[in-house]
């Protein structure tokens, strides 16, 4: 059943690319305005890099998140699968995978390219691939919590920013320190096993939070 | 209780396989609200709803399994055909339909419509769609929250067949509706709900018993 809530959800996004592409754009532009804006000055735009592609992720997500549940609100289907005779744990479990797979690994798999405007090296690169892999998920784990409290309200998209990013912090800090670590040719793998911690943690607690959230919504 | 009104209280019934309950009552009486706290989606501020004696909030998926909804929303996605709506909706449920969902659309007559995106279904169609998963499924308990909105005479005669077949087989639905269903098979219970805030209601919820 977990199996047709993600094919249910691909197939879904598939109709609808545009939303999807456009999550992907905003990134790659957002991160490419640094380099031009900047100029050709290897040395700053090595050492902001980190920062640059983290937020920029950050704000993506914030972008696909919204979408989450609100559809499947308006429509009458999140009700119906509440319904389903499943633990709502798992609905959230896969929609949320969905969304990842959807909004977040393209992301992931384009940064090494985008990487490359600031001059990083490929052992950088690799560290930003491998810390965007492990820290993407629990912006979409985390950030199902703010898209479910905030169902059906009017200027969600705005309160979602305000609930989820502060809660985003600390996985930005590790998933850029990570990168900052191998730039400057330290050891990257405490920051890479800490975001590790923080995605089993999330994976945890975070779709149980929002189920209860959606219950709430759905009162 | 909605917000920090009372809707309704004393609301007290059970039902026994066969049986139609119509809840009718004014705009604003408490219809839908009743109809959720049924299914399990709202708590109510005090009492409960049982089924086959149990409460529903002990019973969970078990119940899930039990109840088919149909709420005002209709409950299918806009980018999908209605067979493909059919296909997720049922293999959600745990009981993936595959040469019956033909069957089910042609009993909606939705035969032609079937590989059309939901997006170009007239509101009546979607309504049409979505009673296709009443077909598919087999739940033993309908609740139907102003299933005959939108529906044109054809549809009505057919939503009335659904039910009285529905009733025949042992299964209990519960109607919220304003207009009369005049149904020939099974028993009938009414439970009127009054005037917002005047909060009085007689007849018989759990749901409940045994069919099997």
């Amino acid at each position: 059943m977990f199996r047709w809530i993600v094919t249910r959800d691909l197939m879904l996004a598939w109709r609808r690319r545009a939303d999807v592409l456009s999550t992907l754009f905003f990134f790659v532009i957002v991160v490419s305005l640094f380099p031009l804006g900047i100029g050709p000055e290897t040395q700053l735009l090595r050492s902001i890099a980190p920062g640059v592609v983290w937020v920029a992720a950050l704000l993506a997500s914030m972008l696909s998140l919204g979408r989450v549940f609100s559809n499947d609100y308006f429509d009458g289907t999140l009700e119906q699968m509440l319904l389903t005779p499943q633990p709502l744990y798992l609905v959230v479990l896969g929609k949320v995978l969905a969304q990842w797979l959807v909004s977040e690994v393209p992301l992931v798999l384009i940064a090494p390219l985008i990487g490359v405007q600031f001059g990083l090296t490929s052992d950088t690169l690799l560290t930003l691939f491998i810390s965007l892999l492990l820290g993407t998920p629990i912006l979409s784990l985390i950030g199902s919590i703010g898209a479910a409290l905030t169902l059906g309200l009017r200027g969600g998209g705005v309160l979602i920013a305000i609930l989820i990013l502060p809660l985003y912090i600390p996985v930005l800090i590790f998933g850029a320190g990570a990168v900052d670590a191998s730039i400057i040719g330290a050891d990257p793998l405490p920051n890479i096993y800490l975001l590790a911690a923080f995605l089993v943690l999330s994976m945890v607690f975070a779709p149980w939070a929002t189920s209860a959230a959606l219950r709430i919504s759905l009162e | 209780m909605r917000g920090d009104r009372l809707l309704f209280s004393d609301v007290n019934f059970s039902l026994l396989p066969g049986t139609l309950l119509q809840v009718s009552g004014p705009n604003g009486s408490g219809k839908t609200s009743l109809l959720r706290i049924i299914c399990g989606l709202l708590e109510p501020a005090s009492g409960e709803v049982r089924w086959q004696g149990e409460n529903i909030r002990s019973l969970n998926e078990e119940y899930s399994r039990a109840i088919s909804y149909l709420g005002h929303r209709n409950g299918i996605k806009e980018e999908l055909t209605p067979l493909e709506n059919l296909r997720i909706s049922s293999g959600l449920a745990g009981a993936p339909v595959t040469e019956n969902a033909c069957d089910a659309l042609e009993q909606v007559d939705l035969k032609n419509q079937k590989d059309l995106p939901a997006r170009f279904l007239s509101e009546g169609q979607k309504r049409r769609s979505a009673l296709a998963r009443l077909i598919t499924g087999n739940a033993s308990l309908w609740i139907l929250d102003e299933v005959l909105a939108s529906l044109d005479a054809a549809a009505m005669v057919l939503v009335r067949s659904l039910i009285e077949g529905h009733l025949r087989k042992g299964g209990i639905a519960v109607v919220a509706t304003h207009q009369e269903l005049n149904l020939t098979a099974g028993s009938f219970q009414r439970l009127e709900l009054g005037a917002p805030g005047t909060a009085v209601a007689n007849g018989a919820v759990p749901v409940g018993l045994p069919s099997s």
